[in-house]
């Protein structure tokens, strides 16, 4: 199989887990929260998951347990941000600690256990047709899950009723509430999808990836998921484009390395936050918005009377 | 909904004092439940955590030493905070600060005079503020969320760190391990007590602490800052310019974090390594929020927050309790803190259907 | 009357030798580790042998461990594992350097033991292991079983211990396989398995067919064996992630410098001193010779039984740079023990820089 070829399936792997993620907190940002805990409710579902694995043996469990703990978290953080009108800043921070802390504890048990990993897609023809058979029907049950998901998320937010009246609360959540829409229950809604995404990127990290547990294994996979969000500006093709350039930059440094091309490896290392940098000076530059994100995202929402 | 916040007309300022502690109370028992259910006695956990450091000569020190950087980062969040500018990005300010002085003392290896140790303070203290200033030109000039572009900002600075002790300015004599070279005296910052562990960088925080106090609640700018926070339309119809409020916030932020930054390295580590904070910056954000964003709470926060790190490194040794379950603490906190935060402001009520 | 007065004195005395049994007070060992027990690699081995010891010395001896101890913030916990009565300690990384000394400056009565450390001092003693010895033996068997000539090795950091390991690996394959490649990928962290996994997939696409690593999980042997790729494990037995593909793992055994230590701090013995052993002294083990032809483990075991003798050494003069120009030959007809612990230069037919 050619060198290129192989890279690109390097790459689709590592982009999977920040395109879940991602996809999920798109929705939520469009919905006009900023959930900052995605590590958080990321390494839980690894944790959860893979523990869950272990205990019962079964993979469709695990992933069940893995997303359960996305949403879960993400219910705490919407009890306080969206209900309890707390800090939507400092409620996503204190979401990733207390997950990191909750998944280290918990996965402390299962550390250095293995299991098998859960089978890539294997279609008796289709499968063998070289290059192309590989790489559209040879991928594990996740990446097709991913790609999925963003069809369809484009398709709900873009052409449905449901998505409308969540990008309109996202736009100006006063209006949408003078028009009757319920805007803090479908925040909670988008919030949970959020979360169980973002806990499916987790279980996929120890399901797949690495079938095994390891603390901290997500290493920061949920911040830049964020910067995807943000990177994309909006749109779900972008997301998508943007979790595989930044799964790409990763893989692409560490060849660079195997190729002794001597570019510092921490060079290497920095382009995906640049990218995400440059990215937000460009949206900045077409928007020429004079307040900034900032703003809205840390005022909740209390429906006055 | 049955249930619902109501904005109290009139916060007693009784309220808002207590709320603190009620949070960290709540906090305490949901505490001791985990460590109940991870089979250890929550009463030696609670000794552990909280009571022996703060009773044992030697650990009143440690806390000092480590509630100096918690203490001058948050000072430096709750400017940035209060005018409702998130600066996630400390940690990298910190880094760049402690980057830039030990720089100097680099450059500056054998000279030993009188100049060196200011310089390289001066030169954290700068290096800070520049890397403060980006998200807030950001901001400005193109309303980039500051959240974001200081957020990435740190993992730059983290990785700029990691390739110049690497790199550039190892030790070449060290036998190729990844460190720079031990500072000379002239160039470390000096302990308060002969033989003690605790450096000026103390009095640096206080006095950073004192004069925030000062500002925040007597002076045009602090008033500025907290207009802009609390009543944005307001703060620029009475002509306080938003967008230099965000400029001199993150520089000051960025100032004080370098400082804690060049701080840390030149009285703690006396080096420079590939990673020099323990994660200061982000824990700062919770001192700065338990603290109320208001100096004097932050100087109490930062003790309380020093005291659990290192009752959580004492429980590892007494309780054989991981590291991690003082994160859970942590967040716990954090969340009750902003329970207690909503509730304060607002009442519970019951709404007939 | 007088029994009592017996009872009593008979209590008085079985307290008092029950007070000077405990007067033999038990020896509190404590160990500092960088990374998790669960990291199955360098720690993990660490801890092994503090389990040994407890096994050995039972009752006499109570050990605590502090994990994940970041090296630039490590003076406080070495301080108060010396300031709650341990009087043996272990510090088990380089950069624990510096704070070592300085708490070992404090509490003259404390021993400790700085693992791959430089500088001693009266009550700290260093100790390493010469894990290139294992490198070797590891590259002979690559270099006989690769197909494609060229080797993979996932690197942690560029440092001297690992760029001897990488030299090592590379002598002993060229020594079987005089046209064998080595690609190098930094992880630039000990312990970070999906980047180790990476890294390996990495390797792998370049057309890598024998694996090894000198990080910590199991994540790259795992990679490997999921494409069919042979690999060697790294400090500790790593064959049971990969039972089909691990030819053998290079362990560390920490176990019998440790008892031996601990048992001249408990007879009063110890003294500082720098130990630098390999197969020899047992420090290094191989793990089973597995999935390899018995000629390629015949090979394998009898430079094994070389470099233990000390007629066979990884590093034999003329040891040539990458330049072509031979080394300064310091220890007769090797490397010295110095030159391999500061080692900073890649030997020739490494087509690589180190990074800088």
């Amino acid at each position: 199989m050619s060198f290129a070829f192989l890279v690109f399936l390097s790459i689709i792997t590592a982009a999977t887990p920040l395109l879940l993620a991602a996809l999920g907190e798109h929705v939520v940002e469009k919905s006009g929260v900023l959930n900052l805990g995605v590590e958080g409710m990321m390494i839980m579902g690894a944790s959860l998951g893979f523990a869950v694995a272990i205990l019962t043996g079964s993979s469709v469990l695990a992933i069940g347990a893995g997303i359960g703990a996305g949403m879960t978290l993400a219910g705490l953080f919407a009890l306080f941000a969206v209900w309890g009108a707390a800090n939507q800043v400092a409620s996503g921070l204190a979401l990733t600690i207390l997950g990191t802390g909750v998944a280290n504890v918990a996965g402390v048990s299962f550390i250095g256990m293995k299991r098998e990993t859960i089978p890539s897609l294997s279609i008796p023809y289709l499968t063998d047709i070289p290059f192309l058979g590989r790489l559209l029907f040879g991928q594990d049950p996740f990446v097709y899950a991913s790609l999925a998901l963003a069809l369809g998320i484009s398709w709900w937010l873009g052409s449905t009723r449901g998505g409308l009246v969540l990008r309109g609360i996202g736009d100006n959540h006063s209006s949408a509430h003078a028009l009757g829409h319920d805007v803090r229950v479908v925040r909670t809604l988008a919030i949970l999808f959020g979360g169980g995404c973002a806990g499916l990127a987790g279980a996929y990290l120890s399901l797949i990836y690495t079938p095994f547990w390891s603390p901290g294994m997500t290493a920061g996979r949920g911040w830049i998921a964020l910067a995807i969000v943000v990177f994309a500006g909006g749109r779900v093709w972008r997301l998508v484009l943007g979790a595989y350039l930044f799964g790409g930059m990763s893989m692409l440094q560490l060849h660079a390395q195997a190729g002794a091309i001597g570019i510092p490896a921490q060079f290497l290392s920095s382009l995906p936050y640049v990218a995400t940098i440059l990215a937000l000076v460009l949206l900045g530059l077409r928007e020429r918005r004079s307040q900034g994100n900032g703003t809205m995202f840390a005022k909740p929402f209390i429906p006055d009377r | 909904m049955p249930l619902e916040l109501a904005a109290r007309a009139h916060v007693s300022p009784l309220r808002t004092a207590l709320t603190p502690a009620l949070s960290f109370a709540a906090a305490l028992l949901l505490g001791g439940l985990v460590v109940w259910l991870m089979g250890r006695s929550p009463v030696k956990a609670f000794d552990v955590y909280l009571i022996q450091p703060l009773t044992q000569g030697w650990a009143i020190q440690e806390i000092f030493l480590k509630a100096t950087p918690l203490l001058l980062i948050a000072i430096g969040l709750s400017f940035c905070y209060r005018a409702d500018r998130w600066n996630i990005g400390a940690e990298g300010q910190f880094v760049m600060g402690g980057l830039c002085g030990g720089g100097v003392a680099i450059a500056c290896q054998g000279i030993g005079a009188w100049w060196v140790l200011p310089l390289m303070l001066s030169a954290g203290i700068l290096g800070g503020m520049a890397y403060g200033a980006l998200p807030a030109v950001l901001r400005n000039r193109l309303g980039v969320s500051e959240i974001l572009s200081s957020l990435m900002l740190v993992y730059v600075a983290q990785l700029l760190l990691d390739w110049l002790v690497r790199g550039p300015w190892r030790d070449r004599k060290a036998f190729n391990m990844p460190q720079s070279i031990t500072f000379d005296p002239a160039a470390t910052l000096p302990a308060l007590l002969p033989g003690g562990r605790v450096h000026w960088g103390l009095v640096f925080a206080l006095l950073a602490a004192l004069v925030a106090w000062y500002v925040l609640s007597r002076t045009v700018f602090g008033f500025a800052v907290r207009a802009t926070g609390e009543a944005p339309k307001a703060a620029r119809f009475g002509g306080f310019d938003a967008q230099r409020v965000t400029l001199t916030t993150f520089l000051i932020s960025g100032g004080l974090a370098g400082l804690a930054g060049i701080a840390e390295v030149a009285g703690q580590i006396r080096q420079l390594q590939p990673v020099i904070s323990p994660g200061y910056g982000f824990t700062a954000i919770i001192v700065a929020f338990l603290g109320r964003l208001s100096p004097p709470g932050i100087v109490l926060a930062s003790v309380v927050m020093a005291v659990i790190l290192i009752g959580a490194e004492n429980a590892q040794i007494a309780l054989k309790l991981p590291l991690d379950v003082a994160m859970i603490f942590q967040g716990l906190l954090l969340f009750c803190l902003l329970g207690g935060e909503a509730l304060t402001r607002h009442r519970l009520v019951w709404m007939r259907a | 009357m007088k029994s009592w007065i017996k009872a009593a004195l008979g209590a008085v005395a079985a307290a008092g030798l029950a007070a000077s049994a405990s007067a033999q007070e038990k020896l509190k060992v404590g160990f500092i580790y960088v990374g998790p027990v669960g990291d199955f690699g360098w720690t993990y081995q660490h801890d092994q042998g503090r389990l040994a010891i407890e096994k050995e010395f039972g009752a006499r001896i109570e050990t605590t461990f502090v994990e994940k101890v970041p090296e630039n913030d490590s003076e406080r916990a070495i301080e108060q594992l010396a300031r709650t009565g341990h009087k043996l300690i272990y510090t088990t990384s380089f950069g624990y350097m510096e704070p070592t000394l300085r708490v070992a400056a404090r509490y003259p009565g404390v021993k400790f033991e700085h693992a791959t450390g430089v500088k001693r001092a009266a009550n700290v003693a260093t100790y390493s292991a010469k894990f290139h010895e294992g490198r070797y033996i590891a590259g002979q068997i690559a270099g006989r079983m690769t197909k494609t000539n060229t080797l993979g090795y996932v690197g942690a950091f560029p440092i001297p211990e690992v760029i001897a390991g990488i030299n090592a690996f590379y002598l002993g394959a060229k020594s079987v396989n005089p046209n064998v490649k080595i690609k190098i990928v930094w992880v630039n962290s000990w312990f970070d398995p999906p980047k180790e996994a990476d890294a390996a997939k990495v390797l792998l696409d370049q057309g890598v067919d024998v694996l090894t690593q000198h990080t910590d999980s199991p994540a790259p042997v795992q990679a490997a064996s999921a494409r069919g790729v042979l690999s060697f494990g790294q400090a500790s037995d790593m064959s049971r992630f990969a039972p089909n593909h691990v030819l053998t793992s290079i362990i560390d055994d920490w176990n019998p410098y440790y008892i031996e230590r601990t048992k001249a701090v408990l007879d009063g013995t110890w003294a500082s001193k720098d130990t630098f052993d390999g197969l020899a002294k047992g420090k290094v083990v191989m793990g089973p010779y597995r999935n390899m032809p018995d000629d390629v483990k015949k090979m394998a075991e009898t430079t094994e039984a070389g470099l233990r003798a000390g007629t066979m050494d990884a590093f034999k003069c003329p040891v040539l740079d990458q330049a072509g120009k031979p080394v300064e030959c310091k220890g007769g007809d090797r490397l010295s023990d110095e030159q391999v612990f500061s080692m900073n230069f890649y030997v020739q037919g490494i087509d690589d820089k180190i990074p800088q």
